[in-house]
């Protein structure tokens, strides 16, 4: 063995995995992120990270009114990953998912301002709910349209829509402000609540979660079961296949768009509507962007992506509860939601290879 | 140079992927100043065998030696090093950049273009290729292609050679000038190993077949002293009949009528000029020519995906009512009631989807049917089961990607689906490239049954000896253009191949 080198380890792909096997990877990765965590927070801060991990899940459920949060969070971060999803199964990079929303909650924002108190309550809503939809439907279908017929490039464009949407709502936000000169519209129909979705019994968010997981159980269904599904997927994958069968490329591509932005402009109306009852050019928390990843973590799986939000919530206020508690940056928290993500991210290489060792060659099945 | 040792030595080589064994325990000697045939069935792991010489995968057991030396080939660099070159049935070229360029790209030491030309120029020279170092890929027909792939291995020094199937892109008169380079550089005492499934080819080629069948080494000889009918048996572990039927077509009638087409790329380059012919009803057309001389916009055109400048092309119905298929579109022409199947060259990228399972691929066709929102997965995946069971297609099931599957297995699935909508038009074009002959003689078998049933078959090919044995008529294309149209029966290898190298071939001389 002088002259030659067996390397130490080479790397082969794997067949499918038994979902048990795949799933305990995964679960693998959580712990040992969890367990650098520690590791850091305790080297960097000294603070004792069995406290800091108490605090986290605290922060997320600490009381029902803190959940409560998590769940409201977590179905309009789920919602606005539900409407970038059908784009993505088509291999469309709708990064405009911030932009769209933005443009739902503008136009729910100008029903409930413009017409408040003269409408009945329910033509409001009903038509809140139009408007958002179209709205953000045609903040979709325009980088849609140039894409289908001019090939132009979707990412860059639905980015480009977002800021004209953040400028437009910042425009309007001038118009409608009260009082003059606060810069600020404050909450829309304080008195009168004209336009306010309708509570379930004294639950402030149940509407928004159960609108929610109605759209995500509906989009599991598009997309796994119906023809409209079957052709994105067709088109995703190769486009010259779909030409070969006959599907209509450039339809499918506005199409699906336009479900993208008008499902965004839904998320947009149950923030304003819905929640926060006013409108403010950072109301999406740039959800937009995180949805890019709960969409990926959950490879693009409506179900999946349950969780997938789940997590990234979880450690979003979590990550607020520690900076409050402990004193410690907001940063802080970031970092380590970075490692839990590297980790999670990480851990699917080892689901689709496997690793041989020099020894252990042959030895492992 | 010391004969008696072989200049390659594998011992015990075993691959696996994830649960596939492509290589079990494989011994194989390679000699320099010898061609060696490396002969099996579609995956029966020929090209994972020496991809693992060549660097790009890593064996899970077994060892390789280089001149009776124990090696470890971690990467190509590695191969490269031990003078081992690989020319891939899939070419591994960047389009956007010149010959020249990709030659000498992942070199180490110092660009210099210049030099590299000269010696490129130098290597052309020395063995008869044709290439201009500073054309772009993207410009080049498959065979220039291939060239490239070929000087960029001498470039670097190769003496052990292997192509994997190199002569499936190749006119006849391209394939002798290889061989013609392959016996010189065999006689330089270099070593040469040759993936071929055609038997013609290592019966004029060879010094030594290997075969390998599932994935282990059934055996070696020299290639006088056996023979095709041989050398197949042991390929497919039981004895195959060699020949092609070419029953009489019943009641031949005009299918398809084209007339005066003329196609343009999207760059403006005539791509088809003039085109006229009829194919008829239970009749095979063969169609013959130097690929890239407008076989594809051909068949495209027909099938509604190519647009055209001028010309008609008309079908003709039984009872004689004729509909245009000029300016619709696939769907269009379906919704006329036309059923037309294409099997089109590129299987993965156009006739099928590669990370969909066998189901959802049979679906591709069908899933329009019905007016519900909903698609019917019942029906095409009884499909692919009868689709796998008819055709032998060896898969672990319905529910794995098509992309898994070996070559003539894709294939299997994508004739079987195309044929499975009882189509009175048939176009295949290459359908038999890659293919072993166990899964060739398949698909002959199902075309010559679409056409006992009716079907107008156009059948683009590229290997003139099946073309000859098994077309009723063959067009020959030459640079777009028709060369001629010649009946199969009787038609001679020589003057077709005269005919897509010149057009008229004979006639003008």
């Amino acid at each position: 063995m002088n002259k030659t080198h067996t390397p130490l380890f080479h790397v082969s792909k794997r067949g499918a995995l038994p979902w048990y096997r795949s799933w305990g990877i995964r679960g693998a990765a959580v712990i040992l992120a969890l367990l650098v965590c520690a590791l850091i927070t305790n080297l960097v801060t000294g603070e004792d990270p069995v406290q800091v991990y108490k605090t986290i899940f605290q922060g997320s459920f600490g009381s029902a009114r803190r959940a409560w949060v998590l769940f409201q969070n977590l179905a309009i971060l789920l919602c606005v990953s539900l409407a970038i999803t059908p784009a993505f199964r088509m291999r469309c990079w709708n990064l405009g998912g911030d932009g769209q929303m933005l443009m739902g909650g503008l136009a729910t924002a100008a029903c409930m301002i413009l017409l408040g108190g003269k409408l009945p309550n329910w033509a409001l809503i009903l038509l809140m709910i139009v408007a958002s939809v179209i709205a953000g439907a045609v903040w979709a279908a325009i980088p849609a349209i140039f894409k289908a017929k001019w090939n132009t490039n979707e990412t860059l464009f639905t980015l480009m829509m977002n800021y004209i949407a953040t400028q437009l709502v910042a425009y309007y936000i001038i118009i409608w402000e009260v009082p003059k000169g606060a810069g600020k519209i404050g909450i829309i129909n304080q008195s009168s609540q004209a336009g306010w979705l309708p509570t379930i019994g004294s639950y402030k968010y149940l509407l928004n979660i159960i609108v929610v997981a109605v759209i995500c159980v509906a989009m599991y269904i598009y997309l796994n079961y119906s023809k409209h599904g079957y052709e994105i997927a067709v088109v995703g994958e190769s486009e010259r296949t779909a030409r070969y069968v006959g599907i209509k490329v450039e339809r499918v591509i506005v199409r699906t768009m336009l479900l993208s932005g008008a499902i965004c402009g839904v998320a947009g109306m149950l923030l304003v509507g819905g929640t926060e009852h006013t409108l403010t050019t950072t109301i999406t928390a740039s959800r937009g962007f995180t949805a890019v990843m709960v969409s990926w973590l959950a490879k693009f799986n409506p179900i999946w992506m349950v969780l997938t939000s789940f997590l990234l919530v979880f450690l979003e206020r979590g990550a607020g509860q520690i900076a409050t508690n402990f004193g410690l940056s907001a940063s802080f928290a970031d970092i380590l939601t970075g490692i839990i993500l590297f980790f999670i991210i990480g851990s699917e290489f080892f689901i689709n290879y496997k690793i041989n060792f020099r020894h252990a060659a042959g030895k492992e099945e | 140079m010391d004969i008696s040792t072989a200049a390659v030595q594998m011992r015990n080589i075993t691959k696996t992927f994830g649960p596939v064994v492509a290589n079990d325990k494989v011994w194989l000697d390679i000699y320099r100043g010898e061609i060696l045939a490396l002969l099996g069935e579609n995956g029966s792991g020929k090209t994972t065998l020496m991809n693992m010489l060549s660097g790009i995968y890593f064996p899970d057991e077994g060892t390789i030696s280089i001149d009776g030396r124990e090696v470890v080939i971690r990467s190509p660099k590695d191969a490269f090093d031990l003078g081992i070159g690989m020319i891939h049935q899939h070419f591994k070229l960047v389009d956007v950049l010149t010959a020249a360029e990709n030659i000498v790209l992942g070199l180490e030491g110092k660009l210099d273009l210049k030099a590299a030309r000269e010696r490129i120029r130098g290597i052309c020279d020395a063995y008869g290729f044709e290439v201009d170092p500073d054309q772009k890929i993207y410009d080049m027909s498959v065979s220039q292609k291939q060239t490239v792939e070929i000087v960029k291995v001498l470039y670097r020094g190769a003496d052990i050679l292997i192509l994997d199937e190199p002569t499936a892109v190749l006119t006849p008169q391209e394939t002798d000038k290889l061989f013609a380079v392959l016996r010189n550089m065999r006689d330089d005492g270099k070593a040469v190993v040759i993936i071929t499934h055609k038997m013609h080819e290592v019966e004029a080629l060879s010094d030594r077949v290997a075969i390998l069948r599932h994935g282990q080494f059934i055996g070696d000889m020299p290639t006088k002293d056996t023979n095709a009918q041989e050398m197949t048996n042991m390929m497919v572990g039981h004895a195959v009949t060699l020949n092609i039927d070419r029953p009489d077509p019943v009641d031949p009638k005009p299918r398809i009528e084209v007339k005066g087409l003329t196609v343009r790329s999207i760059d403006g380059i005539l791509k088809l000029d003039d085109v006229s012919f009829t194919a008829n009803s239970g009749e095979i057309l063969g169609i013959a020519g130097i690929s890239g001389c407008g076989q594809k916009e051909l068949l495209e055109a027909i099938a509604g995906l190519q647009p055209v400048e001028s010309g008609s092309i008309s079908y003709i119905e039984d009872d004689g009512t004729r509909e245009e298929l000029i300016g619709k579109d696939p769907l269009s022409i379906a919704e006329m009631g036309v059923s037309l199947s294409f099997v089109p060259e590129d299987r993965l990228g156009m006739g099928l989807v590669a990370n969909m399972d066998l189901s959802d691929n049979m679906m591709l066709r069908s899933f329009r049917k019905g007016r519900s929102l909903f698609t019917d997965r019942k029906t095409p995946r009884q499909l692919a089961l009868d689709v796998v069971e008819e055709l032998d297609v060896v898969t672990p099931g319905v529910s794995t990607p098509v992309r898994r599957l070996s070559g003539g297995n894709v294939q299997k699935v994508l004739v079987g689906r195309e044929i499975a909508s009882a189509p009175t038009v048939l176009l295949t074009a290459y359908a038999v490239r890659g293919l072993d002959i166990n899964s060739s003689y398949t698909i002959y078998d199902l075309i010559n049954k679409q056409k006992a049933q009716g079907v107008a078959v156009l059948y683009v090919g590229e290997d003139l000896d099946v073309l000859l044995e098994l077309a009723d008529r063959i067009l020959v294309l030459c640079g777009g253009k028709v060369s001629g149209i010649v009946p199969g029966r009787g038609a001679q290898k020589r003057d077709v191949g005269m005919m897509m190298t010149k057009l008229g071939g004979d006639a003008h001389e």
